[in-house]
């Protein structure tokens, strides 16, 4: 995956709690067996609504997307932040994620950044107000600094950052581990149903 | 102090342990494949020069997008039909047994594992499917997990992991009448809101859990994603290992497991991060009104108005929740007309769901005008449905009676609401769009469609009969 250092960019809003990744990638769009391409289908049933502005030309480039609490709960599909990284978005600031969206987004280059409540409401304030204002996050530093200029740190594990700083597969990195598996297999697996009897 | 049964199971699964520097590296016993969240798993396997670490511990099913009529025919979407052929090729490239289409075993993933014996007390679980914590019913750590990490899973039949935080939420008091696993688990998620367990494994304790079948269970762990958490658990006891014993991949010496699986249950004195207490007598049925499974109320009460909020947040979503939903707010529960039922999915597509439904529909015919489906979780509950002769009981009362698959749930398949019908659904989520455009969803337990179906209106299955007798 591309590594993720410093974003500087126009912040786009999606002024809401709970977005669940049914919005963010509906099912019709979960038939295509290849990973790229679903940018154009982002939030496709909402495109008519009033509240949605991602489609505004004030927010086109942004890569950062600032959302309500409990951002991208529901299905696993991990379509949904492929559509937004398709979309053109490396960044998705939000009060709270849901885990197994959180994971998926970290697994594809893609930073979620946890903000305090009343920071998410600034940042919203400022996009909607000032449609085109931009900011900064820094994934090396930990830090985002707001449109009004200030800087506020955000917490991210260690391991995820270093994996998202370098672009560095997961897969490879558990690989280099392969002897510790071998010997878990060897040692410590516990007996369980073997599903190639039914071949 | 005591051990957790989750902290039991993360520690014999820990290939390498976590700390300050990194996740640990956990061992995955069981690996379940469905369509849609594998192909591009796959496509990175053979990219990278990889390939499947441990086949005989994965299994797929082609479950999302199978039609549930007229399979003869095959699969007339194109794209639906192309996603499902990959499937079957890339588990006969690797070795992976598959159930598609014309499988008596085919299902729902996480129907079939559950009753071809496969899941079992004290196993990691995972699948490409929120809804994996259906697994946890039985004392296994099971989870949902994204593509690149089935794609991790294949290759290397472990996952990198954090240590989740834990959680009891212990149901007190006895079930009552007409209060079954479904109202449990919603009126738990409408206590603590759909966020209320993030990050945190769930376990589900109390005599109301205890007193379950596994059928119940299932339907509450299945639903611990709906409350935002990574997994729930249910303590194994003699009503699980009943269950197991018998069933196809059931161990071979199974007193000696069963020696193993006693020791899974959390000590006496074991803490939890957080506790939640659910008052259970005080329960009614539950039905969610609005667009998350959070948004749940009574059967005997009222759709809420934003004004009832004093969060401005919470107003906000609950008044647009009311105009997805063509609500004014305020109206009785009971007052709410209804054109389809879907009586099937992961959450309430087993035996014991089907039979709790015929049994209300039993005598009474479809409300003139309305569409119910009845779609089982698998081909097996389906076989055994019809061998109970239920399938006539649903056919004779105008119930369509379909093959398996999760249809309706989310309409994936040719199974979908039109812009502005309203349901009564046994499924997992009332999310807008969730099944088909425009689409209203009001989740329910299996009865409680039951009763819908016939009176045309959501109801209370407790009175039902009576106030048909009266109209």
């Amino acid at each position: 995956m591309e590594p993720i250092t410093i974003v500087t960019s126009t912040v786009a809003p999606m002024d809401r709690a709970d977005v669940d990744t049914d919005q963010i990638i509906p099912k019709q769009f979960l038939k295509r067996i290849e990973r790229s391409g679903f940018g154009e289908f982002l939030f496709f049933d909402w495109r008519e609504e009033d509240f949605y502005l991602l489609d505004r030309p004030e927010y086109a480039g942004a890569r950062i997307l600032v959302a309500g609490r409990n951002f991208g709960c529901g299905s696993s599909r991990e379509h949904a932040p492929w559509a937004l990284q398709d979309h053109g978005f490396d960044v998705v600031i939000a009060p709270s994620f849901a885990d197994i969206f959180r994971t998926n987004c970290t697994k594809i280059g893609m930073l979620p950044v946890i903000l305090p409540d009343d920071d998410v409401r600034a940042i919203i304030g400022a996009a909607l107000d000032q449609p085109g204002i931009g900011m900064t996050v820094d994934l090396g530093e930990s830090v985002v600094v707001l449109p009004d200029g200030r800087s506020v740190e955000f917490h991210i594990e260690d391991a995820v950052r270093d994996r998202l700083l370098n672009g560095w597969d997961d897969i490879g990195l558990t690989l280099l581990q392969s002897e510790e598996i071998d010997a878990y297999e060897n040692s410590r697996e516990r007996e369980g149903p073997v599903t190639t009897t039914l071949l | 102090m005591g051990t957790t049964l989750f902290r039991k199971v993360w520690d014999l699964h820990e290939v390498v342990p976590g700390g300050p520097a990194g996740p640990a590296i956990l061992y995955i016993d069981l690996h379940l494949v469905h369509e849609v969240t594998s192909a591009q798993a796959f496509d990175g396997l053979r990219l990278a020069g990889r390939t499947v670490r441990r086949p005989d511990r994965t299994l797929a099913t082609a479950d999302h997008n199978v039609p549930t009529i007229h399979r003869e025919r095959g699969i007339e979407d194109e794209l639906s039909r192309l996603q499902v052929e990959a499937l079957e090729r890339n588990a006969n490239e690797f070795g992976i047994p598959v159930f598609s289409l014309s499988s008596p075993r085919q299902g729902i993933v996480h129907v079939i594992g559950p009753e071809l014996g496969f899941t079992q007390p004290g196993m990691t679980i995972v699948c490409g499917d929120s809804h994996t914590s259906t697994h946890g019913a039985f004392g296994a750590l099971a989870f949902g997990i994204g593509t690149s990490e089935v794609e991790h899973v294949l290759a290397t039949q472990t996952l990198p992991q954090a240590m989740p935080r834990t959680m009891r939420i212990t149901f007190e008091g006895d079930l009552p009448r007409g209060v079954v696993a479904k109202d449990l688990i919603l009126g738990a998620i409408g206590q603590m809101g759909v966020a209320g367990a993030q990050g945190h494994v769930v376990e589900y304790a109390g005599p109301a859990i205890r007193g379950l079948t596994m059928e119940g269970r299932m339907t509450v762990c299945n639903m611990s994603i709906e409350g935002g958490a990574r997994a729930g658990m249910v303590a194994p006891d003699d009503t699980t290992f009943e269950y197991v014993e018998g069933r196809m991949a059931a161990p071979a010496d199974f007193a000696a497991a069963v020696d193993r699986w006693r020791d899974l249950p959390s000590d006496p004195d074991a803490e939890f991060d957080r506790e939640m207490l659910v008052d259970v007598p005080s329960l009614a049925p539950q039905v969610t009104w609005g667009t998350t499974p959070g948004m749940v109320a009574p059967i005997t009460g009222r759709v809420p108005t934003p004004e009832q909020y004093d969060d401005p947040t919470d107003q906000e979503a609950v008044r647009r929740a009311l105009e997805y939903m063509g609500l004014r707010g305020g109206e009785a529960m009971e007052d709410i007309a209804i054109d389809t039922v879907f009586l099937g999915s992961c959450t309430n597509g087993r035996i014991e769901d089907l039979r709790a439904a015929a049994e209300v529909v039993r005598g009474h015919s479809v409300k003139d005008g309305l569409r119910a489906m009845v779609v089982p979780g698998s081909m097996a509950v389906k076989a055994q449905a019809e061998e109970e002769g239920l399938d006539i009981v649903f056919s004779e009362a105008g119930f369509e009676w379909r093959d398996a698959g999760c249809s309706m749930c989310l309409g994936m398949n040719p199974d979908i609401l039109q812009p502005g019908e309203r349901s009564a659904s046994t499924s997992n989520r009332n999310f807008e769009g969730r099944q088909g455009k425009g689409g209203r969803t009001h989740l329910v337990s299996p009865a409680m469609a039951a009763a819908a179906a016939i009176t045309g209106h959501l109801v209370d299955v407790r009175t039902f009969d009576a106030a048909l007798a009266g109209a």
